[in-house]
């Protein structure tokens, strides 16, 4: 076997992966799901922030990120403990308690990324432990000349911004804005000449958001008048 | 000079002249005044002080030198004055505002005949007429390590500082080399006064030891906690021994960039080290070559934007980077990758503060002060409702009842202690009962609270344990960076909860989601921000459950501080027939005249504001304050009839 490949134990499992790899990264490529939010493939630090993807570890303290860990030969990792199902609900259940919890009604119904985590958790979108308490801010933030950006279902992960960081050419960047519970996305210097017809093709952003809280401003007029054809014709029935 | 003399015959060359000037001014022909200017002594008007001093002895044609000095920590007596006078010993003056300078000048500088006992202090020196500073119990038990010389220097005089020994650490440091200068760090267990207490020496070590350069150290004046001041202080009263720590954490590291962090709301500050930057570098102790010995340091001055999160040394380094404040996972730690992924020392203003001193007087020395855990000495910026509020260094392991009762002068107007908040808006409410806990990082974490960077609050028993949690965690919450989910939306909920409580609208299960939740913060957060953020929350939990329980059970908030769930009222035994100072107070116009010509207030109107506590006078003290509000008594009263009312007019 070459010095490139590093063994570990992921929940029993062994398994076998290049040098370098996060961890998060190595167990998604062996089948072995851990939710996360705002980690993408190919990230040289991982912001760590939605603390989804928390592990232990044997012979560390506490709960780890495992995206932001490479990892190392003879590594012992835990992936589904009960405490660390119990942090993931809680966490869940904090970054829902934003929204309203009506799927039905939005664009990225059945590709959203929460949908999926929901059910390997056994978790309701909408929070009943905790209060619903939306963002102090306007639901819709229509600041960009297309893309509308709906701050309470926004789960703050970041990856827009670092596929827009990307974008070298890019006449602005996202960031983040505002501090603490009202933390949003920034369109700040959205309204620079040009900005609407790169953004119009890029929409790497768009396509990044794990839980459809960006899309097309044109997008999701069509969405909303389809909702309003949709409840009409279920009215007429 | 010649070419070839060592670091230390350079400078000891330069102290020859500093010395000269210290004499003239400590054994003086003509008066010289002392004058407190640091940013908290300007707060209590040192500014009209020395304006006046200047006009009274123009006037009188007096000569006396004026030395605006910095702080020397004791908030409550500001604006301080030391006058020594040919053949007194220095004499220290409290609250001398330009009325009483213009007194000193015309009673005593003016022929020194009548020292004005009525405003004097004490004497900073033994001698047989005056009563000195060790007679106070503050100074008694007070040991200077870090502020030895804050308050009896003149800050914008590099001599002042050569004169009291200053820079001989960083000249015995160049001798040593880097290596010798770790290690007598690591003898001394100096730890980190940042918060974490993290060994300095170890950190020195792993940044030392990293490959890549060039390499860098910080300064970290963010000193982002409320009611903290004591970085701020060190960096007006003091600046030259903050730099000469950083040139030696530089030199120990091997480092070529040094930047000082400091917040832009402290523009004293900025301006004093600025200036101590640029006289250092005049004398040759910065630059290309520091005192002949090759090495060669620039320091530059960053000014933050006033962001609690970025005293984060991460989010720092991202602040310095130009991004947003928002901290970063670690590992890599900064040692080993910092600021522009180089490898990059961070200490706190205290830290490098100390560092010269134990360059100085070796690690032997250093170790006798404070326990063998945490050596040295710790200093607090104690608030709230104590006698002598103010900055106060005492050593490691002394008992917080001691701090608080000896050294503060215990609560003020003698009422009862009821609580300590340490370590800053997320350090722990500690009571009466853990008072022993002696201050040092570890004994602090275990009961709860912790260092932090020194802010202390204390406490009367008119303070609601519950809205201080409250309080405290609206203010973390609007701190957060926003980055993380436990921390941001986490900590939202703990307030919510704790509103709903102080309202009166909370339940028992919402006292076990805060107990939950917050050891779910603990545990999930990314940075210490989110970490120790529910440390008020889960210590009053501990503490003072019986208050919450009050809270949720009986609506009643005992510490009667709880707006929705007090009520005022006049008690007609008390309140004087025909007195209406309470009338015009009421900015609802809630108070009415009942049928026998007392007072009383409609709560329909009233907003509990207490304005009328204050208003009615002391000899009567008829308003009374009562939870939950349905305590109020019946006392029958009835409006006076409108006619009547009319006739009063
Ligand atoms: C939210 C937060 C705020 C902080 N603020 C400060 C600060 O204002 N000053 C400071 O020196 N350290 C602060 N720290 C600690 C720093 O991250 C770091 O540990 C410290 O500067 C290291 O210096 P030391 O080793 O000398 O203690 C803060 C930490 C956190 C989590």
């Amino acid at each position: 076997m070459s010095d490139d490949m590093v063994v570990l134990t992921v929940d029993g499992l062994e398994i076998k992966v290049p040098r370098g790899t996060k961890l998060l990264q190595a167990c998604l490529d062996n089948g072995i799901y851990i939710p996360n939010l705002c980690y993408l493939e190919g990230m040289e630090r991982p912001p760590s922030s939605c603390r989804l993807c928390l592990v232990e570890i044997e012979g560390r303290p506490g709960p780890v990120p495992s995206c932001s860990l490479e990892v190392e030969n003879g590594m012992v990792v835990h992936t589904s403990t009960d405490a660390l199902r119990r942090l993931q609900q809680t966490a869940f259940r904090l970054l829902v308690s934003t929204n309203s919890g009506k799927c039905s009604l939005c664009m990225a119904n059945k590709r959203c990324e929460m949908q999926r985590i929901a059910k390997f958790l056994h978790m309701p979108l909408r929070t009943k432990r905790l209060r619903h308490i939306p963002k102090d801010m306007p639901r819709i933030i229509e600041e960009h000349p297309c893309i509308d950006y709906e701050s309470n279902k926004c789960v703050l992960c970041g990856r827009c911004i670092y596929v827009c960081g990307r974008q070298e050419d890019a006449p602005f960047h996202l960031d983040f804005a505002g501090r603490g519970f009202n933390t949003v996305i920034s369109f700040f210097g959205s309204e620079l000449p040009g900005v609407a017809e790169y953004c119009r093709d890029c929409g790497a952003c768009i396509a990044a958001c794990p839980v459809g809280a960006l899309s097309y401003r044109e997008d999701r007029q069509r969405f909303l008048q389809q909702l309003e054809r949709n409840k009409a014709s279920r009215a007429r029935k | 000079m010649s070419p070839e003399s060592t670091p230390s015959q350079r400078l000891a060359d330069m102290r020859q002249a500093a010395e000269e000037q210290w004499r003239e001014l400590h054994e003086p022909e003509i008066p010289v005044i002392y004058v407190g200017n640091a940013t908290c002594g300007r707060a209590a008007g040192s500014q009209e002080t020395i304006a006046s001093f200047e006009e009274s002895l123009a006037e009188k044609g007096l000569e006396a030198r004026l030395v605006k000095v910095g702080c020397l920590g004791h908030c409550y007596a500001e604006p301080l004055v030391i006058i020594h006078y040919p053949g007194y010993p220095p004499l220290m003056y409290q609250k001398v505002g330009a009325g009483e300078a213009r007194v000193l000048v015309n009673s005593f500088l003016k022929d020194g005949s009548d020292p004005c006992f009525e405003y004097l202090f004490g004497a900073l020196e033994p001698n047989d007429t005056f009563p000195t500073l060790m007679d106070y119990p503050r100074y008694l038990f007070e040991k200077r390590v870090i502020m030895e010389h804050c308050g009896l220097i003149d800050p914008a005089s590099l001599d002042h500082y050569l004169a009291v020994g200053g820079y001989q650490g960083l000249a015995k440091a160049l001798e040593a080399g880097s290596r010798r200068v770790v290690q007598e760090i690591k003898d001394a267990h100096l730890r980190g006064r940042g918060g974490a207490g993290f060994p300095t020496g170890i950190k020195w070590e792993i940044a030392a030891n990293a490959s890549r350069h060039p390499k860098v150290v910080i300064c970290n004046g963010d000193e982002g906690d409320p009611g903290a001041y004591m970085d701020r202080t060190l960096m007006e009263s003091n600046p030259h021994q903050v730099l000469e720590g950083l040139i030696i954490a530089a030199l120990a590291i091997g480092a070529s960039r040094a930047l000082l962090y400091i917040r832009a709301e402290y523009p004293l500050a900025v301006e004093t080290i600025q200036q101590a930057i640029d006289a250092a570098r005049e004398r040759g102790l910065l630059g290309a070559d520091i005192l002949g010995s090759g090495f060669g340091l620039e320091v530059e001055v960053f000014q933050g934007s006033g962001a609690f999160v970025c005293g984060e040394e991460t989010a720092l380094i991202q602040s310095i980077q130009g991004n947003r404040g928002m901290p970063q996972y670690r590992p890599p730690y900064p040692a080993v990758a910092g600021l522009d992924g180089l490898p990059t020392v961070i200490n706190n203003v205290k830290t490098l503060s100390t560092v010269p001193v134990i360059m100085r007087r070796g690690s032997n020395w250093f170790k006798q002060i404070g326990t063998e855990n945490t050596p040295g000495t710790a200093i607090f910026s104690v608030v709230g409702d104590v006698e002598y509020p103010g900055l106060v260094e005492v050593p490691m392991g002394v008992t917080l009842e001691h701090l608080i009762t000896e050294v503060c002068g215990g609560i003020k107007d003698g009422k009862p202690f009821k609580a300590v908040q340490i370590g800053g808006p997320s350090g722990g409410c500690l009571p009466a009962s853990e008072l022993r806990t002696p201050i040092d990082f570890d004994s602090l974490r275990q009961a709860g609270a912790m260092m932090g960077s020194g802010g202390m609050v204390v406490m009367n028993d008119e303070a609601c344990m519950v809205e201080v949690a409250r309080y405290f965690v609206d203010f973390t919450q609007n701190e957060s960076c926003g980055k993380c989910t436990f921390c941001r939306v986490g900590t939202r909920h703990l307030l919510a909860i704790l509103q709903e409580i102080t309202k009166g609208e909370g339940s028992e299960e919402d006292l076990e989601e805060l107990q939950v939740l917050s050891e779910s913060i603990i545990q999930g957060s990314l940075c210490s921000l989110g970490k120790t953020a529910p440390n008020p929350v889960l210590t009053t939990l501990r503490f003072f459950r019986d208050e919450y329980l009050a809270h949720v059970r009986e609506k009643r908030c005992p510490a009667l501080m709880c707006r929705e769930l007090i009520a005022y009222y006049i008690d007609l035994e008390a309140c004087a027939r025909g007195c209406d100072a309470c009338v015009a107070c009421c900015p609802t116009e809630a108070i009415f005249t009942t049928s026998n010509r007392k007072k009383a207030i409609d709560q329909e109107k009233c907003v509990k504001c207490g304005e009328c506590v204050y208003a009615c006078p002391p000899e009567y003290d008829a308003v009374r304050k009562v939870s939950p509000p349905e305590m109020i008594p019946d006392q029958g009263i009835e409006p006076l009839a409108e006619t009547e009312e009319e006739d009063e007019k």
